[in-house]
């Protein structure tokens, strides 16, 4: 989230979109209904299915699963038509007025530079035009048609109310409708949150499907201001806490990248992490990639990282591959190449597309280790539970162990929540039996490991054993020592470049990423949580909810990363001068010599606003319409159908999904049409689970005890099912049973002239547990995922369903 | 924008963590099923009420939950029969449910998904207590709360025709009564309902029924500002009104949630009868027995006789004693 869950009351308009905030998110839902109540803010939500959120709206609109780009372009188009833009912040505060290069373009719905050998995009042509002073060119009266507001205007000039109909099924008058309320929210005094979640990261284009949102809320000037922004509610109460340490293949903490096999040494991999400012005294923030990095370094090998070995770089792993990702993960299994699988706190059995799959890949290991509160479904998938689990195990030869770990309530730490709040808690309760700490495990685990590569050396075992472990027990590191050093301490005196004077002494923690140096004189594990655990202490465990005018900022509640700043990008709430677009909701101002105010400015202190832009990670100091070369599938969305969609692409018929995700060949044989597979289904969480995990306790079990499918009374009557009558429902993948939910919540769409009818699949069954044995929607999902994460689609794909007389046997 | 003055705070503020001293106890009991002259307290408690906004309310069943975690009761995990209900029906496991209604708006053709939580309405002027045979089995308290005294139920089930809302569910384990109890064990040392407490958009919110009109009135205002123009209170007169209102979008409309009743009514069978204190066979306990404890007041054996039962349904349905006066000893 940019902002965090208590701003959102400050909002006039919530669209909730990709997303289902009242059943997912009930706890932060509260700040919407304090913003409905106080401020008589607006609820809009579109969604396939009119959810539990849509029964507390004010304006529901049906969309096809999928198809979200064509309705955001839509409203983009609807806005630059209908003059409901916030000029000054387009002109000023994104790269609207910035030239693109001749040479690119848009034709049969791909950018330009498209290899379909590859799959890929050469993105060359995605740039701005540089001038000789190797800054970007710029034309701020935004007439120059290469400029990106032209451009713009020119890529969704076909996204007409007619088109998006067509394409999404939405009702004309209600995406008008819709248009007309987020079009209200371009006045400087009136803002809209856009609250998302896995409704479109879950998709082969999900992060273009957010790229669209936050294009129109710049437009609106909505980015940075109280009751604006980009809120992703994150699922899992530490999933934004995951993504922060880093804990994916490609990444490093604090956003840092694991170096590619290409980037053979220190200086070839920065030499593309330079960051220079593309105008003229901008900040370009990331400038410090490499202080942050050898920081980082420093906190992984202490003195065995030295200038010399640039900073012992050559031990970190070099990626052959973009990432290996969980689906990579699985087709190595399925390809024999795979030995050893520990699965901690996940349970990809019900986690990951094509399930059969999931079977075969983990029957394949040679041992598989599953760390976990709970005995899941991935820990006992060799065990056979009739058609819920139908394995041979007498074939299946992995040998599992099974570790007991404790679960949050039984440990001390820091969650990070959606609005990057680091919150400290407390053990509530003594861990049952043998489980143990996650840090326990890993530390003995490691302990060991290390020991026999001192004892029998290896191929290269410096990395292992000279890897920085200053534990007080080596055997069970301390959450408050690995928070200490995620914050980071001074290794040596450091001073302040200007004056000379000693700003933090060795061994001292320091109190803010600007104290990390480049020189190996500071070490921090994950530099954006400098500042959590300073000499002051456990900021993080901080609990004063005082907020002065009642701003919903409270900055002495716990640690916001970065800086302790609530409401990233808050600079842009201010107006070229400084002063605030709308005076009764001021976030920080400049007051003709500093930047102050309730939230920590996200600027230098004395940076003036009329010179310095107020995107300052960014090298053009100003927010993208256009991404440049970020993106692998483009640098505007475009509107692309689901791998598995009952529509041919209307822009190239001959394009299936998203042209530059990754799908492995034996993936492609098992993708379905709509032929055999008419209906377009798609999954999602109920309010009354989360995840996998309830279904082992009575309570929700007895709230929603059974897996069912969701139906429209209509395709009911066409199939002849009937309301609570068991069904089956099969695609290219699988297949499961379900009890029929058919509801009027659910209503057939019209896309292209064909009726589209949607099966609704929530997932929260397997064969574990108090409530009834089920099946999750991976048994029938496609293996493919997002071009830019590989986040698997899950949310758009093609079923079959019909009655089933009863339960099936094995 | 942070006009909170008629928000409730009871339920929401955290509760205290010292043990307190109940504030209100048996000495404030006015009316006890099955007994006549029931002396009255020296003070009049301040009426309470519970107050649930339908039109805030996200269906998410935390109040459910929190209830069978507050209570200890144990739901059976049932089948999905292609409804959201779970359980299907209150049980004596679960005193509050979540019911839902896909409504077609004539006037708008828009779906509504009116969610509803069901559960005892504690009347000012509860049929269960009236048709209650068993002495002490049902009291009312004069800050409105009605509660079952378990251990003088005799599970005749006639709270159950008594009652205008169908809410109290006999056990077919222990054949005793059971239904919401406002939390009258949390309430007494100044919590709110488990439900209040763990509702998360504040659609349950608890207080003095003063408060509670109060607030209701700013949530109506906020309502007809949102096309519902009829949007309004539910505190049926014909019971007296109640301790747990709603807040609706179509206050015109009750039947669409679910069948909430437009004019709730003690059932004229049990108006008929009237004060059933003639207990045939039933001793009346008199208050000294009374103890200091709120459940389980009166001691009595629990077992439920052939002849309870049967002296029960004579007095239900032959309706004896049309003398008393029901309303004898009860509030102003």
């Amino acid at each position: 989230m940019t902002n965090p869950w208590t701003d959102i009351k400050n909002t006039d308009l919530v669209i909730v979109m990709g997303g289902n905030a009242a059943e997912a998110h009930p706890c932060g839902f509260k700040w919407v209904t304090e913003a409905k109540a106080h401020r008589g803010a607006k609820l809009v939500v579109v969604d396939p299915r009119y959810t539990r959120t849509a029964s507390v709206a004010d304006y529901y609109a049906p969309i096809r699963p999928g198809s979200d780009i064509a309705f955001l372009m839509g409203a983009i188009r609807w806005c630059m038509e209908n003059d409901k833009v916030q000029w000054d912040y387009v002109r000023d505060y994104t790269n609207a007025s910035f030239l693109v290069r001749e040479d690119f373009g848009w034709q049969d719905g791909l950018f330009s530079g498209y290899d379909e050998e590859k799959r890929d995009f050469d993105k060359e042509s995605w740039d701005y035009q540089i001038g000789d002073d190797g800054f970007a060119l710029t034309d701020p009266t935004l007439e120059n048609p290469r400029c990106v507001w032209q451009m713009l205007k020119k890529h969704v000039d076909v996204y007409t109310p007619e088109f998006v109909e067509n394409i999404t099924g939405t009702p004309r008058d209600k995406f008008l409708d819709i248009c007309g309320m987020i079009g209200e929210c371009s006045a400087v005094d009136k803002t809209m949150t856009s609250m998302y979640a896995l409704g479109w990261t879950q998709h082969s284009k999900g992060a273009q499907n957010i790229r669209g949102m936050a294009m129109l809320q710049l437009i609106l000037g909505n980015i940075g201001v109280r009751g604006g922004g980009m809120n992703a509610l994150r699922g899992h109460s530490n999933i934004q806490g995951l993504t922060d340490i880093g804990l994916m293949s490609n990444l490093i903490p604090g956003y840092l990248n694991i170096p590619t096999e290409s980037e053979v040494d220190w200086q070839t991999y920065l030499s593309t992490r330079s960051f220079t400012p593309l105008r003229p005294g901008q900040t370009s923030y990331w400038q410090n990639y490499p202080t942050f990095m050898v920081s980082f370094l420093k906190a992984m090998w202490g003195d065995a990282a030295t200038e010399e070995n640039d900073w012992a770089f050559d031990y970190l792993p070099k990626l052959d591959v973009p990432a290996y990702d969980i689906l990579r993960m699985f087709e190595l299994m399925n390809n024999d190449r795979v030995n050893l699988y520990f699965c901690q706190g996940f349970n990809p059995l019900l986690s990951i597309p094509n399930r059969e799959k999931v079977t075969t890949g983990l029957s394949k290991l040679k041992m598989l280790v599953v760390m976990d509160p709970l005995s899941t479904e991935t820990s006992h998938f060799w065990q056979n539970h009739g058609a819920h689990n139908d394995v041979d195990t007498a074939s299946i030869q992995t040998e599992v162990l099974e570790l007991p770990t404790t679960c949050f309530a039984e440990d001390e730490g820091a969650l990070v929540n959606s609005g990057r709040w680091l919150q400290w808690h407390w053990p509530g309760a003594t861990p049952p039996g043998e489980a143990k700490h996650d840090t326990w495990i890993m530390a003995q685990i490691w302990t060991r490991v290390r020991e026999l590569y001192r004892t029998e050396g290896g191929a290269f075992p410096d990395p292992i054993v000279n890897l920085s472990w200053d534990y007080a027990d080596p055997g069970e590191p301390h959450p408050s020592e690995l928070a200490r050093e995620m914050n980071g301490r001074a290794l040596s005196d450091v001073t302040d470049p200007a004056t000379g004077a000693v700003i933090v002494q060795a061994g001292q923690q320091v109190s803010g990423f600007g104290q990390l140096r480049g020189d190996g004189s500071t070490m921090a594990g994950c530099w954006i949580y400098a500042g959590s655990w300073t000499e002051e202490g456990n900021m993080m465990a901080r609990r004063d909810n005082s907020d002065p005018d009642d701003v919903g900022m409270y900055l002495n509640w716990a640690f916001a990363w970065p800086a302790n700043r609530r409401v990233l990008y808050n600079r842009a709430s201010a107006d070229l001068q400084g002063q605030p677009w709308d005076a009764t909701r001021p976030l920080v101002q400049w007051d003709g010599e500093r930047w102050g105010g309730y939230d920590v400015p996200d600027i230098a202190p004395t940076a003036n606003p009329s010179e310095v832009g107020p995107f300052i990670m960014n090298q053009e100091g100003v927010s993208r319409l256009f991404t440049r070369g970020m993106m692998r599938d483009g640098p505007f969305p475009t509107h692309m159908e689901p791998f598995e969609s009952p529509m041919a692409n209307v822009f190239n018929p001959r394009m299936r999904g998203n042209p530059v995700a990754r799908i492995f060949e034996s993936d492609v044989a098992r993708l379905g049409g709509s032929d055999e597979f008419p209906f377009v289904a798609t999954s999602y969480r109920l309010t009354e689970h989360f995840h996998y995990w309830t279904k082992h306790n009575p309570v929700n079990a007895a709230l929603q005890p059974e897996f069912f499918v969701e139906i429209s009374e209509e395709l009911a009557a066409e199939r002849g099912i009937t309301k609570g009558g068991r069904v089956r429902v099969w695609g290219a993948r699988g297949q499961v049973w379900a009890k029929a939910v058919v509801t009027k919540r659910i209503k057939p769409m019209t896309c292209d002239g064909k009726t589209v009818h949607v099966v609704g699949i929530p997932l929260h069954w397997g064969f574990m547990g108090a409530a009834k044995k089920g099946w999750g929607p991976n048994s029938l999902t496609p293996f493919v995922g997002d071009a830019n994460t590989d986040t698997p689609e899950f949310k758009a794909f093609l079923v079959n369903i019909e009655p089933a007389a009863e339960e099936p046997v094995a | 924008m942070n006009d909170m003055a008629n928000s409730p705070t009871t339920a929401v503020s955290n509760p205290p963590v010292q043990p307190t001293e109940a504030y209100f106890n048996a000495g404030d009991i006015v009316r006890i099923s099955a007994t006549r002259n029931v002396p009255q307290p020296d003070r009049q408690l301040e009426k309470l009420a519970k107050l649930i906004d339908v039109s805030k309310c996200i269906g998410c069943k935390a109040c459910q939950s929190a209830c069978v975690e507050w209570n200890d009761t144990h739901p059976e995990i049932e089948e999905n029969v292609g409804v959201y209900e779970n359980p299907h029906d209150l049980t004596p496991n679960m005193f509050t449910l979540m019911r839902f209604a896909e409504w077609e708006n004539p006037a708008t053709n828009d779906l509504e998904w009116l969610i509803r939580k069901d559960g005892c309405m504690h009347c000012e002027d509860p049929g269960c207590l009236k048709a209650c045979p068993a002495p002490g089995a049902i009291v009312q308290y004069s800050n409105g709360i009605v509660d079952f005294v378990k251990d003088n139920c005799i599970g005749c089930g006639y709270c159950v025709t008594g009652c205008p809302f169908d809410i109290p569910r006999i056990s077919q384990v222990d054949h005793k009564s059971y239904k919401c109890t406002l939390c009258s064990d949390r309430v007494a040392v100044g919590q709110g309902p488990a439900c209040a407490k763990a509702c998360p958009t504040q659609a349950i919110v608890f207080g003095t029924k003063a408060d509670m009109q109060a607030h209701a009135e700013t949530r109506i205002e906020d309502l007809k500002s949102r096309g519902y123009e009829n949007a309004g209170l539910y505190d049926p007169a014909g019971v007296g009104g109640t301790h747990v209102m709603y807040v609706l979008h179509h206050a015109d409309k009750p039947g669409i949630y679910n069948e909430l009743p437009e004019n709730p009514r003690i059932s004229p069978i049990v108006e008929g009868w009237k004060g059933v204190t003639k207990t045939a066979g039933l001793a009346v306990i008199g208050l000294a027995a009374v103890g200091a404890t709120l459940h389980g007041l009166f001691s009595r054996g629990n077992e439920v006789e052939e002849h309870d039962t049967e002296a029960a349904k004579t007095l239900v349905v032959e309706g004896r004693d049309p003398d008393e006066d029901p309303h004898k000893g009860g509030p102003a």
